[in-house]
């Protein structure tokens, strides 16, 4: 009893710190995507023209990453703990849902059309045009969508 | 064309490492669609690093602005309604699909997640496969 003080103050400051750190996250994924070209939609079309004008650079960015996250996440997880955070958050499921096939096949066929995957459309607000906007509302909005069907269906994700 | 597979390595590199800073600091995954999903249904202690990642996101895109405006050349000219379609596709998709091409494509595959790389494969075959028909039916020139 006598230490639950501490325990919600250490929670409140690593809720402070998780913050700060997401923040950082953020900018550095932004600079990634950025350099990367995965903030050109016609770049990302090109990519996904297999059967055309096929434009292969952006497979290097999922190479890139990759490459560096596999070895990092080894290293990573030999810890017991995150530096910010009691225990990991990792997902753990395995199984192969319809819910999962079915909706990567949406986000593929929007992602085709639009060219813009979530990251990159919320980076390319910065360019303060109105097609990211309009992008990302519709996205942000087809979220809610899902979450009204859900709440109907109760979706095994 | 040379210089667009190195920054596209160089950028891949950079997300890998952001990626592991996440993991590393907060012990999560960088899913986006899910990030942005979770500021949408706010629970308690658990929306703030959300929305301040996403925050980020968007500073780092106009930090990227002042370097080099062209990193946000290439903006389709297709219809306007395949832009709100796209919105709503992805949207719905990655939230039933559980992730999208930061979730799933590189933290997912980087830790051999089978659910991530059947995922991964079939966005991508998925547009692919729209890129061809939008083609044939004229939404792409």
């Amino acid at each position: 009893m006598t230490n639950q003080p501490n325990i919600m103050k250490n929670a409140m400051k690593n809720a402070m710190k998780n913050a700060i750190a997401a923040l950082a996250v953020g900018f550095v994924f932004a600079i990634g995507l950025g350099i990367s070209g995965m903030t050109q939609p016609s770049k990302v079309i090109g990519f996904l023209d297999l059967f055309g004008h096929w434009d292969p650079s952006l497979v290097f960015v999922m190479l890139g990453a990759i490459a560096v996250h596999f070895l990092t996440y080894k290293l990573i997880r030999r810890r017991t703990s995150p530096l910010f955070s009691m225990q990991w958050h990792v997902p753990t499921k395995k199984d192969v849902t319809p819910a999962l096939v079915i909706g990567s096949t949406l986000f593929g066929v929007g992602w085709g059309l639009g060219g813009f995957c979530p990251g990159p459309a919320m980076t390319s607000l910065a360019s303060l045009e109105s097609r990211p906007l309009i992008f990302v509302i519709s996205m942000l909005v087809g979220m809610y969508l899902f979450k009204f069907v859900d709440s109907k269906l109760k979706i095994q994700k | 064309m040379q210089a667009d597979w190195i920054n596209a390595l160089l950028g891949g590199v950079i997300i890998g490492i952001s990626v592991s800073m996440m993991l590393m600091f907060n012990g999560r995954v960088t899913g986006i669609s899910g990030i942005i999903n979770g500021a949408l249904t706010p629970l308690k202690g658990d929306t703030l690093w959300r929305v301040l990642f996403i925050v980020g996101l968007v500073l780092g895109g106009f930090v990227m602005k002042a370097l080099n405006p062209a990193v946000f050349s290439g903006g389709l000219e297709t219809a306007g309604w395949t832009n709100v379609a796209a919105g709503l596709l992805v949207g719905f998709g990655t939230i039933l699909g559980s992730g999208c091409t930061s979730g799933h494509g590189v933290c997912g595959i980087s830790r051999m997640s089978p659910r991530s790389l059947v995922a991964t494969i079939v966005f991508i075959a998925a547009g692919v496969g729209a890129v061809a028909l939008f083609r044939q039916v004229g939404i792409f020139n």
